[in-house]
């Protein structure tokens, strides 16, 4: 479709001027999402060109962390160059406007890590688990608010469960003290329409006592389209990455996401010019491959598996000589979950004993 | 390593073992852990198993209990120190909170502790690894579930070379893991880390859990990644994780290797060490819980094994 044409279109239907449209807040998640597309190597330097650039371009919350999250530095998920706490630090000291939001996986990591984060100067905690397991985050939502930072909740895979199911584990998050709760879309399987019902479901369900995101990934194309979906149903934050670095097929483009909502007449505060700027000349030149929508993510998103599986199952795939694709079509099939990275190697083992 | 053959009798608290009848156990908490205790107890032949205790009348553990003949109680730990016999050990399945309080009571009963909560106020035990340490302990605690999946593993890859960092993923099945387990599960990943290098014997540890709600319901799977310096000894690693695995299945049956240790060569990225993994499955026994829930039957296994182990000691006596 052609956004200036629908801009266009609108306008000249309405005999009085269009109403203002309501807001969206843009995370942005390069430093986090991203780690998994750069193995987890970002360097201090990297870290700080980024805020700079993101934080001049005015957006107003910056996701730095291991992509697993605090200490997700392992051998499961791959070992940081840097560790993610002193990263934090080096985003929260380049920062002058934008604030820090750090991940946790509970089961990975703890209120220790995330006090530590803080006192780094993270301002925002995001809290994710399992799109069923919800009740696993009340601990770290009491310890976040407790300690002052903002609190965001993450249901991942949310495309394994219906939207009113998907409702009732926000309000286990919101109860404990979410102030958020995003539509995580960790495989890039939903479409459209399931990103809305899903979104408009927590909507409903939270009222006022939490706003709804939505967090998109590219594996069937469908991130703008689907934050597109997810905006009209009511959600009032969004995470991107610049040029869409993140695990599997990549996130929703930043500086895509910029120019649509602006297209859109909707206000994200973001500078546009300069979004597409520090896509172009910060970030660009630092990545030697960039996410794309190939077979093996493909096949994430039609198998919904979660899209950090991309790397391990490549590597997996050369050191047990079996096809990427096939791994993780095996993986989606048994239904593993974020985290279970260790089984990406337990399937490689198990094609390679049956193709013998 | 010592083996668990090498436990010799306590004689300092043998004087009711010394009657001539077996030792005795009671359970406290009549919860699904409590009564898979039950069921593992009332089969084992070194423990007569003493009473049931709970704290709710309505309780289904204590009814189920009382019918498999066992006496069972809803007025506490006060009524279990108020038997004219008390128990040689009482098995805690409560919460961390409610063994707190009790174990001094026991203590002061000379009533052996062997705690499955996380309390951890006696010393870390696992039955294939350390057990023979702390036999005149009056107080053992069982770790996680995570843990005593794991431990023995690492202990095994430590008892041939130098572990300067061991990593364990835990996944079990969302439907077994209970609302304690939930409500505080930074307690699980820092217990495991702790007990890796304390019992494990590597130099750093680190652990991770995972819920997975996948139906039918996934059996526990668990994934131990030791790092190695380069040139360590791969046979003889091999050879004690097998054998080590062969240890625990003596009472954990459904325990075993998904796939022979996998090993790596030395790597840049995990600061120029190699690595040996090595992928287990647990499938519970069955007794009173089901079989995927794998991560539960080890902690009751493992902890019957205790006792039955220290009952035997007693025996002797």
């Amino acid at each position: 479709m052609s956004a200036p044409e629908i801009v266009g279109a609108a306008g000249a239907a309405s005999a009085s001027a269009p109403a203002a449209k309501r807001p969206v807040r843009l995370t942005d998640t390069t430093l986090r999402d991203g780690s998994h597309a750069v193995r987890h190597r970002f360097t201090e330097q990297q870290v700080r060109d980024i805020v700079r650039g993101l934080d001049q371009a005015n957006v107003e919350v910056i996701e730095v962390t291991h992509g697993d999250g605090l200490a997700g530095s392992s051998f499961n998920y791959g070992f940081s160059l840097v560790r993610d706490i002193d990263l934090v630090a080096a985003a929260a000291d380049e920062a002058e406007r934008a604030r820090i939001a750090v991940l946790l996986l509970p089961g990975l990591g703890t209120v220790t890590d995330l006090r530590e984060a803080r006192d780094a100067g993270a301002a925002v905690a995001r809290v994710a688990t399992h799109c069923t397991e919800a009740d696993v985050s009340i601990q770290h939502f009491q310890a976040a608010r407790e300690l002052g930072m903002e609190t965001v909740g993450f249901l991942m895979l949310s495309h394994r469960i219906g939207p009113a199911d998907l409702a009732a584990q926000a309000r286990i998050m919101a109860d404990a003290g979410c102030q958020g709760v995003y539509v995580v879309d960790s495989a890039g399987a939903l479409l459209p329409e399931g990103a809305a019902a899903r979104v408009a479901a927590l909507v409903d369900e939270l009222g006022d006592d939490a706003q709804v995101g939505f967090h998109g990934h590219q594996n069937l194309s469908l991130g703008i389209a689907n934050s597109i979906a997810a905006y009209e149903a009511g959600a009032k934050q969004i995470d991107g990455t610049l040029c869409a670095l993140g695990a599997g097929a990549g996130n929703s483009p930043t500086e895509v996401l910029v120019s649509v909502f602006s297209a859109l007449g909707i206000p994200t505060g973001v500078d546009e010019e300069q979004i597409l700027a520090v896509a172009e000349d910060v970030l660009r030149p630092l990545i030697t491959r960039l996410p794309v929508a190939d077979r093996a993510s493909i096949v994430q998103g039609r198998y919904g598996v979660y899209n950090s599986f991309l790397l391990h199952a490549e590597r997996a795939s050369e050191r047990y000589g079996v096809p990427a694709y096939q791994i993780l079509k095996r993986v989606g099939q048994a239904g593993y979950v974020g985290g279970q990275e260790d089984m990406i190697i337990d399937v490689a083992i198990e094609l390679a004993k049956e193709s013998v | 390593m010592t083996t668990v053959h090498s436990i010799r009798p306590d004689a300092t608290t043998s004087d009711r073992a010394g009657s001539g009848r077996r030792p005795t156990a009671a359970i406290v908490g009549p919860g699904n852990i409590g009564t898979d205790l039950l069921v593992k107890l009332l089969r084992n032949e070194h423990l007569d198993v003493h009473s049931m205790v709970g704290v709710d009348p309505a309780s289904d553990g204590l009814a189920r209990a009382r019918s498999m003949g066992v006496e069972a109680s809803a007025e506490g730990v006060p009524w279990l120190l108020a038997q004219s016999e008390l128990p040689d050990f009482v098995f805690e399945a409560t919460s961390a909170k409610a063994h707190e309080a009790n174990a001094p009571l026991y203590a002061e009963a000379g009533i052996v502790a062997i705690d499955l909560t996380p309390a951890a106020i006696g010393p870390f035990v696992c039955p294939a690894v350390n057990l023979a340490e702390h036999t005149s302990e009056k107080n053992l605690n069982m770790i996680t579930c995570g843990g005593q999946a794991t431990i023995p593993i690492v202990n095994a890859v430590a008892s041939v070379t130098r572990v300067p960092y061991a990593e364990i993923v835990a996944t079990i099945s969302s439907r077994s893991a209970g609302p304690g387990t939930r409500a505080n599960i930074d307690e699980f990943t820092e217990t495991t880390s702790h007990a890796i290098e304390k019992v494990g014997g590597a130099e750093r540890g680190k652990a991770i859990i995972i819920l997975n709600p996948v139906e039918p319901a996934m059996i526990m799977r668990d994934t131990v990644f030791c790092s190695l310096e380069p040139g360590a000894d791969r046979d003889a690693i091999s050879a004690a994780i097998h054998a080590r695995v062969a240890e625990v299945q003596r009472y954990v049956p459904g325990y075993t290797l998904r796939s022979d240790p996998q090993f790596d060569d030395p790597n840049e990225l995990w600061g120029g060490r190699g690595r040996v993994a090595v992928f287990l499955e647990v499938t519970g026994n069955g007794d009173y819980l089901p079989p995927w829930a794998g991560n539960l039957d080890i902690m009751t296994a493992a902890a019957v094994r205790v006792g039955e182990l220290l009952a035997s000691g007693r025996s002797v006596a």
